[in-house]
């Protein structure tokens, strides 16, 4: 027996656009092992970002069911997606989506505030910022940090709630080569250290090698699987 | 996510925007304050005018002559009318009785000349009007069977003739052209009621009437009467009503003169100032929802700038409630600031109205009530709240999916 933390049986999504009916996703059957590290690779309009948000709980599917650490996300209402996604899900974003009035503290802490947690939030915030690296930029603000450390702030973000999953959209895609190495290096580091499952969404092939498995989607299919070397 | 969380991150991004923000604030400012002045300068001319009715004295009642519009030929009242209603018999709650008969001609001293208001009275007027006098005495009963050609003037006439208030017994002045001696001068009353209590000349009213204001048939044109004490005001009215109905052959039919006491003219008085405040009032709360409009404008403007925002705080987990609040509280926090600031200004404006009319010796106070405060603040929270809702509900319905895609 398997421990899925994310099962898809037939995930439909249809967008009407106008007269049209625009398959988006138009059947996935998908199961992601816990603690694991996944890619989804395919070419624009194959469906990527419509996957992506109906794993991450910000959409629901037409069509299909949906089972995100053992609950049944496909029938939510807005409320109880919201707080999926507040306890279940973490984004990282490739334009990473920080608020800039913030300090990298604030912004670290915003998701437990919304999660109604009171206690320790600031030591927790601090905890999580340490463990990417940025244990002595708490007071900074989003435009006093360079795009790694933006980044690294949006991942400490993603991390402060114990996410069942991480989804990470083009996470180096705003980032020199460098910098882009070393979020790589800590995403993988975290999936590895605190079994964090970790599903990034790229069509960068580089990226998409160091991680465990690849999903090839096209034309809102997932049309073939491959295992790195 | 709780209330003073929600109240600082709404300070900071208001913050964020300084002009903006406080152009936004100025709106509702300007409407408040416009609410605050106008109410104060309303409740404070009222009080200027009832406070002067009430200067006459609250047992006064005033007879006139006429009833209502199906009253034909009233008939006039008359110097028997008066001497009817002063009989203790008749009225025992009627204190004192007082003729009247007025008329504005010209007064003149050596070179000077003016227009004064010439008023035919007996020695019971002195006390009705709660008339005092700086010097010299008020007209005597053996004035009025003498008809003598005596006056006691007021201190306008007295600056004006004489320019000095003191040593003027036994002047002489001209009442169109007729000789009149000076017995007294009253204490000045300022303006009142009826125009200025100070530009007035009281003669004998037999002298008035033979010789001056010539009135058919012993005609007067209203009696004052004082009642015993405030308590039987009623009551003397009533009993006057009964005396002048015997007299005048009315009993059957509609009166034909009416009885006012110094209520029914505050009444009055505050009836037309409450109606002048409230349009005051009214126009100065069309700029507060003016200014209502502006927060609105400037709260989708917010919205739209901060889509991406929004979506990436519903992607971590905020509730639509959340966002709702979030912008509520900034539009709320808007014209909270505008209501308090305004509340302030329009004090200052109110204080400033009432030093301009005692500069210019017109006896108006300004007066800010805790009403006036209320209204204005929870009006212009409830600007805030009805203009915010509307942006803060977009905020909230927006998609994650479609806020996070927006540049």
């Amino acid at each position: 027996m398997n421990d899925w933390v994310i099962e898809t049986r037939n995930l439909k999504k249809f967008y009407k656009m106008g007269e049209i009916e625009v398959r988006a996703l138009d059947g996935v059957d998908l199961n992601i092992e816990r603690g694991s590290i996944v890619s989804i690779m395919g070419p624009s309009g194959s469906g990527k970002s419509t996957l992506m948000n109906l794993l991450g709980c910000l959409d629901r599917p037409t069509e299909g069911d949906y089972i995100l650490d053992g609950v049944q996300v496909s029938q939510m209402n807005d409320d109880q997606l919201a707080a999926a996604r507040n306890h279940l899900v973490g984004f990282v974003f490739q334009s990473f989506n920080l608020l800039s009035r913030q300090t990298a503290l604030a912004n670290v802490e915003l998701p437990l505030r919304y999660g109604g947690i009171t206690n320790g939030r600031k030591q927790k915030a601090i905890e999580a910022l340490t463990a990417v690296g940025l244990g002595d930029r708490v007071t900074h603000r989003p435009t006093e940090l360079s795009g790694g450390q933006q980044q690294r702030v949006a991942i400490a973000r993603a991390l402060i709630n114990d996410p069942a999953i991480i989804m990470a959209d083009e996470p180096t895609g705003n980032l020199d080569s460098k910098s882009g190495k070393e979020i790589m290096d800590l995403i993988l580091s975290l999936n590895k250290t605190r079994k964090t499952t970790i599903i990034i969404v790229t069509h960068d092939q580089n990226i998409a090698r160091q991680t465990q498995r690849i999903i090839n989607l096209s034309d809102g299919k997932v049309v073939g699987e491959e295992v790195p070397e | 996510m709780n209330i003073g969380q929600a109240i600082i991150e709404a300070i900071e991004s208001l913050n964020a925007n300084k002009m903006r923000s406080g152009l936004t604030i100025l709106g509702i400012v300007i409407g408040v304050a416009a609410v605050i002045a106008m109410l104060a300068i309303g409740s404070g001319a009222q009080n200027t005018i009832t406070g002067s009715i009430s200067g006459l004295g609250s047992n006064l009642l005033f007879v006139f002559r006429g009833g209502n519009d199906n009253v034909r030929n009233p008939q006039p009242l008359t110097r028997g009318d008066a001497e009817a209603i002063a009989d203790p018999f008749q009225a025992p709650s009627v204190a004192l009785v007082a003729p009247y008969i007025s008329s504005n001609l010209s007064v003149t001293f050596g070179g000077e000349s003016i227009s004064s208001s010439i008023n035919g009275v007996t020695p019971e007027y002195l006390e009705v009007r709660n008339y005092s006098l700086l010097e010299g005495d008020f007209i005597s009963e053996e004035n009025i069977l003498g008809r003598s050609s005596v006056a006691v003037i007021g201190v306008e006439v007295a600056d004006k003739l004489y320019g000095r208030r003191d040593g003027l017994i036994g002047e002489t002045l001209r009442i169109e052209g007729q000789p009149f001696r000076v017995i007294g001068v009253l204490t000045p009353r300022g303006g009142g009621a009826f125009g200025s209590e100070d530009n007035i000349v009281n003669i004998p009213f037999s002298t008035a009437q033979s010789r001056l204001i010539q009135r058919s048939n012993d005609r007067v044109d209203f009696i004052l009467v004082q009642a015993v004490n405030t308590d039987l005001v009623n009551q003397a009215s009533e009993e006057i009503s009964q005396i002048l109905r015997a007299r005048h052959r009315t009993d059957l039919g509609a009166d034909d003169f009416q009885i006012f006491s110094q209520q029914d003219f505050v009444a009055t008085a505050q009836s037309i100032t409450s109606v002048l405040t409230i349009f005051l009032g009214g126009i100065a709360a069309i700029s507060l929802l003016v200014g209502g409009i502006g927060i609105m404008n400037i709260m989708l403007v917010s919205v739209t700038e901060r889509t991406r925002e929004i979506g990436l705080r519903k992607a971590i987990g905020a509730r639509k409630r959340d966002i709702l609040i979030q912008f509520l509280t900034e539009s709320s926090l808007l014209s909270m600031f505008g209501g308090i600031l305004g509340i302030g200004l329009g004090w200052s404006i109110a204080y400033i109205v009432g030093l301009i009319a005692s500069a210019n010796n017109t006896e108006l106070i300004p007066v800010v009530g805790l009403d006036a405060i209320l209204l204005a603040t929870i009006f212009s929270t409830a600007v805030g709240l009805f203009f915010g809702i509307y942006p803060a509900n977009r905020a909230a319905n927006l998609q994650p999916v479609e806020a996070l895609r927006h540049e």
